[in-house]
């Protein structure tokens, strides 16, 4: 009654070889990362102290330390994501709580799909014509955090939607019924709900904030400074292109410097990810449905 | 089976056709763009009366209901016609939409526990209400948990989330919620399609008990349902209000619609 016919038999070979066969894509998927780690780490560790850290650079970038590219990075990512979390945030609660369905939004999502489509180079054009030039940012932080969070501001946009929409409806009606207004809704039941999404997005948005070159290049980020920025009126160095520069610019410089640098800018991103990582885990236990 | 129908009004009351009106409804349409759901439905609803409505799917009965407490405002491309009128007034022109919604409770078909504690669920539309004080708060919430015949489930945990409690109990979380709006009338739909039948009993229970102090429709696909509960049922098919019965006619077979004792008979829908 339970014997298999020759189909059966057939199904069951093509479901095993499936199975093995995208598994070993997924493997295929994380040796690079394993092997990049690898690379920088056995490369770069030598380099890295508590000095490497907190110096600045000496003879002509080719020792010293990264400590005003370190901090120029920060500065970067804070300023960029104070202008892109709450923009991105706001416009995408209204996208997806407030706004009907009709033309004019649908033209506004195209607008962001095609945002995010727009390569980083292009957006540091924008950069040094809208902030530099037009606004007289000068190439300052402020200008290159601009340019980084218009360029991330897609990504927030839709991660922070989906999050958003992940909430069942019906939480939405049986507040409206109770005579909740829209926004009472989405501070009592819907934000709440929808946070450890929207720091995912946010997460995204540091991560390439961080190692971005070209944007800045133009806007705010300079070779090689003496001084450390003390307002976003500065230009700042950045580690992205602290690595540029003493891979392809500077002669003489030790092999293992730059991958130290690197290293550094993966672990810069990395921890930020995992705090956020955590700060989501905790926030995600609280809420259940 | 016929059971005594525990619904009939208390004796010495007056017959629910004298009793004020509390909700009319006049020549309502809804349509969602080019399909029509609900055409030119009339009834009046009579205070401390359990109203019944009953049809098969797609007959409008939940478009109905969203009329009544103006929930079109979230449906895109819903369109009401006619009026609605709560206690002599037109719905549609409350300029304060959300007091409107605070005076009309609503149980939904599926159970609704919002990803708040069970406490906070309760004390949610007091506090919509600008309710602050504690001592108020935790008694709405013990007295309406405890009509809804869920305190002593849950009196000793009401800070876990409401969403992990069991359906039936949402189901009765939800109705405690809609009671903590203080309302003056209750549409329930379809609430036990979700729930087994032992918390249907009990929910049919506290609706009997609720009869006295407030006006319940009671959308249901279960015509047995609305035999036990309603004093009058309207019936519902494809957007067409077909008679407002005695619900008790509906067994009688005392019906002027040939297709209202075909649905009651189970012939179809």
């Amino acid at each position: 009654m339970f014997s298999s016919t020759p189909l059966d038999a057939r199904n069951k070979r093509i479901q095993n070889r499936v199975r093995i066969l995208f598994g070993l894509m997924t493997v295929l998927l994380v040796l690079p990362v394993l092997l990049i780690l690898g690379l920088l780490v056995y490369k770069g560790a030598p380099v890295i102290s508590l000095e490497f850290l907190l110096t600045s650079p000496t003879e002509g970038m080719t020792a010293g330390g990264i400590m005003p590219a370190l901090l120029g990075t920060i500065w970067l990512v804070s300023v960029a994501l104070l202008v892109s979390v709450p923009v991105g945030v706001a416009a995408a609660i209204f996208l997806s709580e407030y706004a009907r369905d009709n033309w004019v939004t649908r033209v506004i999502n195209l607008a962001i799909i095609n945002l995010a489509g727009v390569p980083s180079i292009v957006h540091a054009l924008f950069g040094v014509g809208a902030f530099v030039l037009f606004f007289r940012f000068g190439t300052s932080i402020l200008a290159a955090s601009l340019t980084l969070g218009i360029m991330t501001l897609p990504v927030v946009i839709v991660s922070t939607r989906e999050a958003l929409q992940a909430v069942p409806h019906a939480f939405r009606e049986a507040c409206w019924a109770m005579g909740a207004t829209r926004w009472q809704t989405i501070w009592r039941v819907v934000l709440p709900n929808a946070v450890s999404g929207i720091l995912t997005g946010i997460i995204l948005e540091v991560s390439r904030t961080a190692g971005e070159t070209a944007p800045i290049m133009f806007t705010g980020a300079a070779f090689f400074l003496p001084y450390l920025p003390v307002s976003v009126y500065d230009q700042t160095m950045a580690l992205s292109l602290h690595l540029f520069v003493i891979s392809t610019q500077v002669p003489g410089v030790p092999e293992a410097l730059p991958f130290g640098v690197a290293l550094v800018l993966i672990a810069l991103v990395l921890t930020m990810n995992a705090t956020s990582i955590v700060f989501r885990t905790v926030l995600r236990r609280r809420r259940k449905w | 089976m016929n059971p005594a129908r525990p619904s009939s009004p208390p004796p010495g009351a007056p017959p629910p056709d004298e009793r004020p009106v509390v909700l009319s409804v006049r020549d309502l349409g809804v349509r969602y763009g080019d399909h029509v759901a609900l055409r030119s439905v009339s009834f009046d609803i009579h205070q401390g009366e359990i109203f019944g409505i009953i049809g098969p799917a797609n007959s409008g009965k939940t478009s109905l209901l969203r009329a009544i407490n103006r929930m079109d405002e979230f449906v895109d491309g819903m369109s009401v016609s006619g009026t609605v009128e709560l206690f002599g007034r037109d719905v549609r022109r409350v300029r304060n939409v959300y007091a409107l919604r605070r005076r009309i409770g609503v149980v939904f078909p599926l159970p609704v526990g919002l990803p708040l504690t069970v406490y906070d669920n309760v004390a949610m539309a007091p506090r919509l209400a600008g309710v602050r004080d504690k001592a108020t708060l935790d008694e709405t919430v013990e007295r309406c948990l405890r009509r809804a015949a869920l305190w002593d489930e849950v009196k000793d945990r009401l800070d876990t989330l409401g969403s992990l409690l069991s359906g039936g109990q949402q189901q009765r979380l939800t109705i405690a919620r809609a009671l903590s709006q203080d309302p003056d009338i209750l549409l329930l739909d379809e609430f036990s399609i979700a729930v087994d039948p032992v918390t249907t009993m009990r929910i049919e229970d506290v609706l009997r008990q609720l009869r006295d102090e407030m006006t319940i429709v009671l959308v249901t696909n279960l015509v047995q349902q609305a035999r036990r509960l309603a004093d009058r049922t309207a019936f519902l098919l494809m957007g067409e209000c077909v008679e407002v019965v005695d619900t008790e006619q509906l067994f009688t077979g005392d019906v002027a619609d040939e297709r209202t004792r075909h649905y009651v008979e189970g012939r179809f829908g």
